[in-house]
């Protein structure tokens, strides 16, 4: 067997492995001038570690050809990443990780790297068994990072108020529901549905009517391009003078932040339908309106689609930003400015988590509806043969 | 059949029926930023209800654009035209006629039956009827079967039959048609030529016809006017005599072979002017 045919990764995670073995595991205490810990002593890490050895020097060997090799090495490092978390706390090596660990978390990663690589390529005319690997490859994935981001923090001690472990945001984020919620009927309820559906509502009436007039049409879209460009930290002081503290101001930041990438992707929407298709409704004397609803919306879907996309993750942004700027004492943006104020670091980390889970949540049901209604789209397309 | 004198010149001939289409001294100029276009130049052109009307020529010479002239979707610069003794604005405005486009132009995201449903939707007729004639002209272009599917799921030959079947679907009594056999294998375009001829036999439609192949011009034209390149003139009116439920058996006879020499005959003089 030649060099090249090796499995390099898990070349890489046999070694590093072994060298975790050897290496000390944590550093020297400062008060007792000892090694707070040794793999000796740790029964469970020790298995990992030689578990890691042993498979990684036989997938060098045999190559993860199929998922089954890849679920394997998945299922041996998340043993292992079990074993690390429980060794930095259970036997107190946070804060003190030393070579050792850092070599065994290298080695998990080379696994966890070519299991989710073997995953990722996997291909099945199975539909359920396609969707199931397209969904454990980022949550794989995405689980990976916070078990990452997790034993950097606390192997290496960094201070909570600098980065919070994940463990300590979840933690959080699961006693402070009744907070959250309160935050989140405020801000994404109240201030984003409403101004996202006002703002991008509105534009698209405005778009169909500037349409209809070409000086308008002109002149109009450069306009909505400067406005597009003013910043919310200007505009969001203004709108909480004129509509006050509560959630209307922040929909009218929302408004103001939707309105013309709506009104623009409108506007070139209604242009989109083809010379060819328009004289066809022509032939037919098919009327402005007919037109409009049975040729030019239809066509324009895919360019509403996006800005109803670009509008969903930019009306989030907006409300919490406005809220920075005056606010009754509820909603995430608030929530986030008074806890920095008093050093509770790990409830805006939990607010971050619930404005991405809702970000990602309101962008993909926004996607969801644009593939169910655009499905004629080339786009879209080449999945159904 | 009396196919004695299977070739007449127009002048010869009887102007008893009603014309369809009538155009006089027509012409038409694009302005470019490459300056003029002539497409199209002193063109004289009666079509009379029951024609059927096929445009022969080359590439570019104005086949379509005169279509379009008369369809009312560009406007002559110069002469006169009347479709039905009114403007083509008013004509198209009555939907007098259906137009089969050089390209299949269906909408993606209408299900076949609902392209072909869409002229009768703008129409405001009523949704049985609407889906009672889709079934039928669907059924006569062969595509029963493929109501639900979409155009993206067709090939190009079905694509351009079911735009057939949309311009069928509500019986107008002009029909334009810009090589609608265009695209199709030679079997499946004798067949439909054989289907169109019957329509045509049975409801004295009027037919403009553009195609490439003098076959299908000699086979399924009552005049055939052969067209010469930029800018685009008349070069040839051919009259022929063969009844209306003609077969594809005439195809070998003399007569045929005659008119499709005087076509191209035609046609290459039309080449050699340019020149
Ligand atoms: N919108 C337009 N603007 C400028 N020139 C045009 C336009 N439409 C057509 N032409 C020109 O007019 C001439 C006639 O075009 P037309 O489409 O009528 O040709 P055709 O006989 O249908 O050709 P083909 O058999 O290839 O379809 C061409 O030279 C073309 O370049
Ligand atoms: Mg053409």
């Amino acid at each position: 067997m030649t060099w090249t045919k090796l499995d390099k990764f898990c070349l890489v995670a046999a070694i590093a492995a072994l060298l975790a073995l050897i290496f000390p595991l944590a550093g020297v205490d400062g008060d007792t001038g000892k090694q707070v810990a040794f793999v000796g002593d740790i029964p469970g890490l020790a298995v990992a570690m030689a578990l890691c050895v042993i498979a990684g020097s036989a997938f060098t060997w045999l190559g993860v050809g199929s998922v089954t090799a890849g679920m394997v090495i998945l299922a041996i490092a998340v043993f292992g990443c079990w074993q690390a978390i429980s060794v930095l706390y259970d036997y107190g090596v946070a804060g003190y990780a030393g070579p050792g660990f850092w070599l065994f978390i290298l080695s998990l990663w080379a696994f966890v790297w070519r299991g989710i690589d073997v995953i990722a390529n996997f291909h099945s005319l199975d539909r359920t068994k396609q969707h199931l690997a397209n969904f454990v490859v980022p949550v794989a994935f995405g689980v990976w990072l916070l078990f990452v981001w997790e034993v950097v923090v606390s192997g290496f001690g960094v201070p909570q108020v600098l980065l919070p472990p994940p463990s300590m945001i979840g933690e959080r984020f699961v006693n402070s529901t009744d907070i959250l919620a309160a935050d989140f009927h405020q801000t994404f309820v109240k201030a984003v549905l409403s101004g996202y559906v006002m703002g991008c509502g509105s534009a698209f009436i405005v778009a169909i009517a500037v349409d209809r007039v070409p000086f308008l049409k002109r002149g109009l879209l450069p306009l909505g391009n400067m406005v597009s460009a003013l910043p919310i930290i200007g505009v969001a002081p203004i709108m909480v003078m004129w509509f006050g503290f509560d959630w209307q101001s922040k929909a009218a930041v929302i408004v103001i932040m939707t309105f013309f990438p709506m009104l623009v992707n409108t506007v070139t929407g209604l242009n989109a339908a083809g010379k060819l298709e328009k004289d066809l409704m022509a032939t037919y004397a098919s009327g402005y309106w007919s037109t409009l609803f049975r040729l030019r919306l239809p066509a324009a879907m895919p360019f509403v689609f996006n800005a109803l996309k670009i509008n969903s993750t930019l009306a989030l942004i907006g409300a919490i930003v406005a809220e920075f700027f005056g606010t009754p004492i509820v909603g995430m943006g608030f929530r986030i400015s008074t806890e920095v104020g008093r050093m509770n670091i790990d409830m805006v980390w939990a607010e971050i988590a619930l404005a991405a889970l809702a970000g990602t949540a309101f962008y993909g049901a926004v996607a969801y509806i644009e593939r169910k209604a655009t499905s004629w789209h080339p786009s879209f397309r080449v999945r159904r043969h | 059949m009396t196919l004695k004198q299977v070739v007449n010149n127009v002048a010869e001939m009887p102007a008893s029926k009603k014309a369809v289409v009538d155009i006089k001294k027509l012409s038409l100029t694009f302005q470019t930023a490459d300056g003029p276009v002539y497409a199209l130049s002193d063109v004289d052109l009666t079509i009379e209800e029951g024609d059927f009307v096929s445009f022969i020529g080359p590439s570019g010479c104005g086949k379509t654009t005169l279509l379009r002239v008369i369809a009312d979707l560009e406007q002559a610069t110069g002469g006169e035209i009347s479709i039905n003794g009114v403007t083509p604005h008013e004509a198209r405005e009555k939907r007098a006629y259906g137009y089969v486009f050089q390209a299949p132009a269906l909408l993606p995201w209408r299900s076949i039956e609902r392209n072909v449903t869409l002229p009768l939707e703008i129409m405001e007729i009523s949704k049985e009827e609407r889906v009672k004639r889709a079934q039928e002209a669907l059924k006569l272009v062969e595509l029963n079967g493929f109501e639900k599917k979409f155009p993206w799921q067709l090939s190009g030959g079905m694509q351009q039959r079911a735009s057939i079947a949309r311009a069928l679907s509500f019986d107008a009594d002009l029909l334009l048609m810009d090589e609608p056999f265009g695209a199709l294998d030679e079997i499946v375009r004798d067949h439909l030529n054989e289907q169109l001829l019957k329509l045509w036999a049975r409801t004295n439609k009027t037919v403009a016809f553009v195609t490439h192949s003098i076959p299908e011009a000699v086979y399924l034209s009552s005049k055939i006017v052969v067209m010469s390149p930029r800018p685009g003139r008349i070069i040839d009116v051919i009259e022929t005599d063969f009844p209306k439920d003609r077969t594809l058996d005439i195809r070998e006879t003399p007569e045929f072979l005659e008119i499709a020499h005087r076509v191209r005959e035609g046609l290459r003089a039309g080449h050699s002017n340019d020149e």
